[in-house]
């Protein structure tokens, strides 16, 4: 029995009122320090919350937002996930199917016998020019599936997939934005005939009836496609479709199908067959069969309900176009930017991207970041790695600076004590002003570093660090 | 331990006037520090066997001080150490004259801040050989973090809310702005309320603009030798009665300990300087200081860091009027960095400059001269959180 053991997901903080780019309702908007590589933390931290991170064999990330053409993203998530550095790594791209792609392959592996367990994220962030269609439409977000043979709730019975050679909805290396042809072209050549063929070969291959589905999951690259899509191969929408949820979050590209399943598994019951279908130069479709152990997997971690249920909503569009680096920001009191080191940065990752601690082994003593000596009881060399990802803290004391540039002022700067021992002084992230507060509790999150860069790369190299944020739940 | 008590002795200083000196290049401002330092000395340019230049910004080596100088290929040493950079130099200096190594030596720091983009205050980063642990936090945010803490602490005692520290805050700088308006080479000459901090706009909460220093460019120096050659230059000469200086290993910000209302760089050193100086009641024995204002909550802080006030009771001085200029322990008579300036390396000797003229009772501005002195000391605190170099000197005049 092969299929999802566990489930996790990570819509951003904020949205943006769609109403003020000529749309309706929100679309979840990354902050600026995030990407899809941080988002993608995010959500397998979810998915792996309580769950023994040493068993993990492999880590798939779907994306087609990944931020290098050269240089894995799978090995930074990874990395920020604490996994084992001999773990498989690898990345899926240059298609929106990238998040199924790489969901097929986490359960082939299993299939074969190369891994037990397998960490399946996709993530993106794609940009729609300003005041398109496409902008109201994309949103961001990521999700994480971990695929396995034991304690399986979610089998994967089936598969089947077409591909389509069509320039519908493309990108090349030097676009900033998406590029679509006309819409009624991408829906009646692309989107419609893909999808119907995939699912209805997957039907009649494995002998499915429409009314044997107690939900049908796909992706929609709008609020109504999916809907004609469905109504058209004979599922009831109103009881059988799972909502794109385009009002309340958006289109999450490659992320989008997997993140609407795990919206589906949170309201399944044990039983319940569900059909995924993704779409991008063709589509790839899935039957998922419930099983009891569902029940022990709801609410582990935040997952898509609550990360839905909890946000702040941006209604300054200028402030989202600075987030995305689109808009420049006003550089006169910037001082440069001391240079980058790639020697400097690989010796320190343990704390920057693991963000690993020590633990004394003679007195116990908690530190950030790893010391050799220790603080407390100065024996030399007597350490072990001592991870905070996951740990609750709370503010000692903070600050909040308007004048130093960056992408968002103020600057939150805080002294974190942690639950279990360890201080960590740092920026904070998602300040709500009129919150913050001596004692309040936080916890560290995964972002991208920028300072006055508009979008935080320093000589062509993205960099990465922890930052405090309120717990969003 | 053998301290430096009363080992050798200032017989010259300079200091230029700081500020924004668009048209004044290091070497002026070498030149201009040190040969006020040698005049009022009384010796010759040939006269000095070693010196030793401070600087953060402004220079790599000693050779900028020697370039400026055309000294005669003598040992010229650079120190760094961010805001203490001035006082470490004056450290080695006499470190230097009390080995018995040299006669007579000069120190010299010197500071550009306002040559750099953004000025030195809004980033310290981190070199290339670091990592990003160690965050690019800006000066303001890691001294107000102090600020912020002392609050919470002490808001039962005091019944007050943040706008009620906020005042105390208001009148370090209003006093420090008073001050400075009687000291012709300070940088800033503005005479302000305490409205007008509390209602200026905020740079790091707690902090509004006024709770931070100048930012300036500026140069000071002093010419150290032996109490023996020192009495035949002057009779006012002035004793270096303790030198101290203490660095942080980062406990601050590891130990979730730290309570972060007191700096422990700061007791560290002022301890080593009362043994040393043999002060045993430091609110009794010293009679005036330049304490480190870098920001208002640092001074506050420092007063019961060094003993003082005693902790946490700084801001009833300060409502008493006891650090004011007619007040019993004037601080900062010279406008402190908030008003004269704060050119990194430079800020020490021009403390020392303020005291040294103070003890000998000639002050550029009699209305700014304190009567009846006996010891006056001079701090410096600089660097991050955590791994802050304090330090700490004391000045006499011969019995």
């Amino acid at each position: 029995m092969i299929g999802i053991t566990s489930w996790g997901a990570y819509v951003p903080l904020f949205r943006l009122d769609k109403s003020v780019i000529g749309g309706r309702g929100e679309k979840a908007i990354g902050n600026f320090d995030e990407d899809s590589t941080t988002m993608a933390v995010e959500a397998v931290n979810d998915c792996l919350k309580g769950k023994d991170r040493q068993t993990v064999d492999a880590l798939y990330f779907g994306t087609t937002t990944s931020l290098y053409k050269e240089h894995l993203g799978a090995t930074t998530i990874a990395m920020a996930s604490d996994l084992r550095e001999n773990v498989y790594t690898a990345e899926f791209g240059n298609s929106l199917r990238a998040g199924t792609a790489a969901f097929k392959a986490g359960i082939d592996s299993v299939k074969a016998g190369s891994a037990k367990k397998v960490v399946v994220t996709a993530a993106d962030c794609r940009l729609g020019p300003p005041g398109s269609v496409l902008e109201r439409n994309f949103s961001d977000g990521a999700v994480a599936l971990v695929i396995g043979d034991t304690d399986v709730a979610v089998t994967v019975e089936s598969s089947y997939s077409v591909y389509n050679e069509i320039i519908d909805v493309w990108r090349t290396d030097g676009d900033t934005f998406v590029r679509t042809w006309e819409d009624r072209f991408v829906a009646e050549r692309g989107y419609l005939p893909s999808m119907r063929q995939a699912i209805t070969g997957l039907m009649e291959k494995f002998s499915y009836k429409p009314a044997d589905f107690a939900k049908v999951v796909l992706y929609s690259p709008d609020d109504r496609r999916s809907a004609e899509l469905a109504r058209s191969l004979g599922f009831d929408i109103k009881t059988q479709l799972q909502d794109p949820l385009i009002d309340v979050m958006g289109n999450t590209g490659a992320a989008s199908a997997l993140m609407l399943l795990v919206a589906a598994l949170e309201a399944a019951k044990p039983g319940d067959l569900i059909l995924l279908a993704s779409y991008g130069n063709g589509a790839d479709a899935f039957a998922c069969k419930v099983n009891e152990n569902i029940n022990k997997l709801k609410g582990q971690g935040l997952g898509m309900k609550g990360h839905l249920a909890s946000k702040r909503v941006v209604t300054d569009y200028l402030r989202y176009l600075r987030w995305r680096g689109i808009v420049p920001l006003d550089k006169t009191a910037a001082p440069p930017v001391v240079a980058y080191s790639s020697v400097a940065a690989k010796r320190e990752y343990d704390r920057n991207i693991s963000l690993h601690g020590s633990k004394c082994k003679a007195c116990g003593y908690v530190q950030y970041p790893p010391q050799r000596v220790c603080t407390h009881c100065r024996t030399k060399d007597e350490m072990e790695p001592y991870s905070f990802v996951g740990k609750r803290g709370k503010i000692f004391t903070y600050t909040l600076d308007y004048i130093t540039p960056r992408v968002e002022v103020p600057i939150a700067t805080v002294e974190v004590d942690f639950e279990g021992g360890g201080r960590i002084q740092g920026y904070m992230t998602e300040v709500d002003v009129d919150q913050i507060t001596v004692g309040l509790p936080v916890e560290m999150t995964f972002r991208r570093y920028t300072l006055w860069e508009e979008i935080g790369l320093r000589e062509g190299v993205y960099l990465y660090f922890w930052e405090a944020k309120p717990p969003r739940a | 331990m053998g301290g430096i008590k009363d080992k050798v002795a200032i017989v010259g200083m300079g200091c230029t006037k700081f500020g924004e000196l668009w048209d004044k290049s290091i070497e002026d401002l070498v030149v201009d520090s040190c040969y006020e330092a040698i005049e009022d000395a009384g010796i010759e340019p040939k006269d000095i066997q070693a010196a030793w230049y401070g600087s953060r910004e402004s220079g790599f080596t000693g050779a900028h001080l020697a370039r400026a100088l055309k000294t005669d290929y003598i040992p010229v040493t650079r120190v760094e150490n961010f805001c203490c950079g001035g006082q470490d130099v004056l450290r080695n200096t006499c470190f230097g004259v009390a080995s018995g190594a040299y006669d007579i030596a000069l120190a010299c720091g010197v500071e550009k801040t306002k040559d750099h983009r953004g000025g030195f205050s809004l980033y310290i980063q981190e070199p290339l050989d670091r990592g990003m642990t160690e965050w690019d936090i800006p000066p303001a945010s890691q001294f107000a973090q102090y600020a912020t803490r002392y609050f919470y602490q002490y808001r039962d005692y005091y019944k007050w809310d943040f706008e009620g520290f906020k005042r105390i805050l208001a009148m370090i700088n209003v006093k420090n702005h008073d001050n400075g308006l009687l000291t012709p080479k300070a940088h800033l000459h503005r005479k302000i309320t305490i409205d007008d901090v509390l209602k200026a706009r905020i740079i790091s909460w707690p902090f509004t603009l006024y709770d931070a220093c100048g930012m300036s460019d500026g140069g000071a120096a002093a010419i150290v030798t032996t109490p023996e050659i020192a009495k035949t230059l002057r009779k006012d000469y002035v004793l270096v009665k303790a030198e101290a200086l203490a660095v942080g290993a980062a406990q601050s910000t590891i130990q979730p300990e730290f309570d972060f209302v007191h700096i422990p760089e700061n007791v560290a050193a002022a301890k080593t300087a009362y043994k040393e100086a043999g002060i045993t009641n430091p609110r009794q024995e010293i009679s005036i200081a330049e304490l480190h204002d870098c920001f208002s909550s640092t001074e506050l802080i420092t007063i019961e860091d060094l003993g003082f006030s005693p902790r946490g009771r700084a801001p009833e001085d300060i409502i008493a009027g006891r650090y004011l200029l007619k007040g019993e322990q004037p601080i900062n008579t010279d406008g402190g960095l908030k008003c004269f300036g704060h050119p990194l390396s430079a800020s020490g000797l021009r403390m020392a400059y303020e005291i040294y003229k103070q003890l000998q009772g000639r002050v550029d501005n009699p209305e700014r001269q304190v009567k009846n002195l006996k010891l006056g000391l001079i701090h410096n605190v600089g660097g991050n959180v955590g791994i802050h170099v304090s330090a700490v000197t004391i000045f006499g005049l011969p019995e």
